[in-house]
């Protein structure tokens, strides 16, 4: 990989300046992956079924857009509801949880315990409630995605400055107003930014369920693809998979600096 | 009625019956108008003094009276600052200025309609504290002095009749503390507040109050109080003056005095 980038072309100075090396180099390092990759895959004479190379991958890519296509939305919109009920719910509990300390302290705990379930072994348990398909994928993936967000949240309400509570308090706050107008602004950094660990999760989630438990879905496309020994197709199904990821994953960081800008310059200033 | 604060025989304890007792046999009285300063050791009760006077806690046993009335809730007519200045990050100071009047009840139901004469105003109170022009200007782009006057103007933005301050300089150098004091100085001479301070600064105290109390070690009590001599208005050269020097000489004394007897 580094050989690569060590070893750049002979360019006039003016276009070399021009370029900004720090937007370019995601990119210059991801087709950099693909060189070391295929390179690799070529010195190491490695069979298509062990590891392909990424022409084949892209190969198979092309040659099997159709189911592709349509898993790669099937698992977007099974992980994106479950995300987005996450959200709502993580939201409303983490509210809850956040209002008192009684209630935080007493549901912390539970909450910990729930966490520590591996959500893969709740799969079966939602088969046998919902039957197999899209119900399950959604509610692994918004189980799995929205403890994050509670404990952010949660954690935003219950951190609020004593004196900031003070000052208000004396003048006549409720608790509600002491929510409204600081506990609730003050979690939403905590909020925005768990939004891009919990939207990682649910793919994760969503993925789980659908190999175990789906017909469609990209996992369950890269299951299938595996019992038929067609692994260009699998790594094609986890390429899709890790650029949905990172989309939504650009999405929820865009979204994090847009809502909660103050945050980033007040924590920078001090 | 000429007290506006009254405290009588009260004690505070933390956490139930066998928690602390931050305060015990505590009694004092501040006038309508007076500028008081509280002096003690470290832990001895002062910030829990502040709490009651505002009604945040209420005392096991013994009154706290604020402008006549006994208290047992919080009492809308003080306004409180703390050496942290609390400005909320999301708003601008302005915005902070104005959070009070979102929460006091004679003050909300009036806020959206006449939002121009509040924020007029507040400007004001800016302008008097030297921050004119920094209203829309966020909290993070304010240094720490500057945040502090902020923070004053929040405490004063609701006209309230007896302003508490708990060591509210404590965290500033030693110039930018001077300049507040003139601040405070002028704040009450100019709106006729009283005004309750506590600190750690016996300077301080001595340059601002007419009247200083003592507090022993915990549990806090009144030890003794002085009455400040120096004419207003004072000037920052007052504390070159010998009585100035011998007067908080004198508290520096009683005060280690009350930290070994503790
Ligand atoms: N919320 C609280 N719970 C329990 N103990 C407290 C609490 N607040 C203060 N104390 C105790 O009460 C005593 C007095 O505290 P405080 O009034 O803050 O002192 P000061 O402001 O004079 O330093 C201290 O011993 C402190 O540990
Ligand atoms: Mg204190």
């Amino acid at each position: 990989m580094s050989a690569v980038l060590e070893t750049p072309p002979v360019v006039t100075k003016p276009v070399m300046a021009r370029i900004n090396w720090v937007k370019a180099a995601p990119w210059l390092y991801t087709i950099a992956l693909f060189v070391a990759w295929e390179l690799l895959v070529i010195a190491l004479d490695m069979p298509p079924t062990v590891l392909p190379a990424p022409t084949d991958v892209f190969g198979a890519i092309a040659k099997y857009w159709s189911p592709i296509w349509k898993n790669s939305i099937q698992t977007l919109y099974t992980t994106t509801l479950g995300f987005a009920i996450a959200v709502v719910a993580g939201l409303a509990i983490g509210l809850f949880i956040g209002w008192s300390k009684t209630i935080y302290a007493g549901l912390y705990p539970l909450m910990i315990g729930f966490n520590a379930i591996p959500k893969v072994a709740l799969v079966p348990i939602l088969v046998i409630w919902f039957g197999i398909g899209t119900v399950p994928a959604v509610l692994t993936a918004f189980l799995i995605s929205f403890f994050p967000i509670v404990v952010n949240v949660a954690t935003g309400l219950a951190t609020i400055e004593p004196e900031t509570e003070d000052v208000l308090r004396a003048l006549g706050a409720k608790k509600m107003d002491i929510m409204l107008k600081v506990g609730i602004p003050r979690s939403m950094p905590y909020f925005f930014g768990s939004l891009k660990v919990a939207i990682t999760l649910a793919f994760v989630g969503s993925v789980v369920s659908e190999t175990v438990a789906s017909n469609y879905g990209l996992g369950n496309m890269m299951s299938s693809a595996q019992s038929q020994f067609n692994v260009p197709l699998v790594f094609a199904g986890l390429l899709m998979l890790a650029i949905e990821g990172i989309v939504m994953y650009a999405i929820m960081a865009w979204l994090e600096r847009r809502m909660t800008g103050w945050a980033h310059r007040s924590t920078m200033a001090q | 009625m000429s007290h506006l604060v009254s405290i009588d025989n009260v004690d505070m304890r933390y956490g139930g019956a066998s928690g602390t007792l931050a305060v015990s046999g505590l009694t004092m009285r501040v006038d309508k108008g007076e500028f008081a300063a509280v002096v003690g050791p470290s832990g001895c009760g002062k910030s829990t003094l502040m709490k009651l006077v505002t009604g945040l806690h209420i005392p096991q046993t013994g009154v706290v009276v604020v402008a006549g009335q006994q208290v047992t809730k919080p009492v809308s007519i003080v306004g409180m600052a703390f050496q942290n200045p609390t400005m909320l990050p999301w708003r601008t100071t302005l915005e902070n200025i104005l959070l009070p009047l979102e929460i006091v009840e004679k003050h909300r139901h009036r806020l959206r309609a006449n939002k121009k004469e509040y924020v007029e105003k507040a400007e004001r109170l800016l302008e008097i504290v030297g921050l004119k022009g920094f209203g829309s200007k966020f909290p993070w782009q304010l240094s720490g002095g500057m945040q502090q006057r902020a923070n004053l103007c929040r405490a004063l933005i609701h006209e309230p009749e007896l302003l508490m301050l708990d060591e509210p300089f404590g965290a500033l150098d030693a110039f930018t503390r001077e300049e507040l004091w003139c601040v405070i100085r002028d704040l009450h001479a100019a709106q006729g507040v009283t005004i309750i301070l506590v600190t750690h600064d016996l300077r301080e105290a001595v340059f601002l109050a007419d009247k200083i109390f003592v507090m022993s070690a915990r549990p806090g009590r009144i030890l003794k109080e002085h009455r400040v001599p120096f004419e207003r208005p004072r000037d920052l050269e007052v504390m070159y003056q010998a009585a100035f020097n011998d007067m908080v000489h004198e508290l520096h004394g009683e005060i280690a005095k009350a930290r070994v007897a503790a």
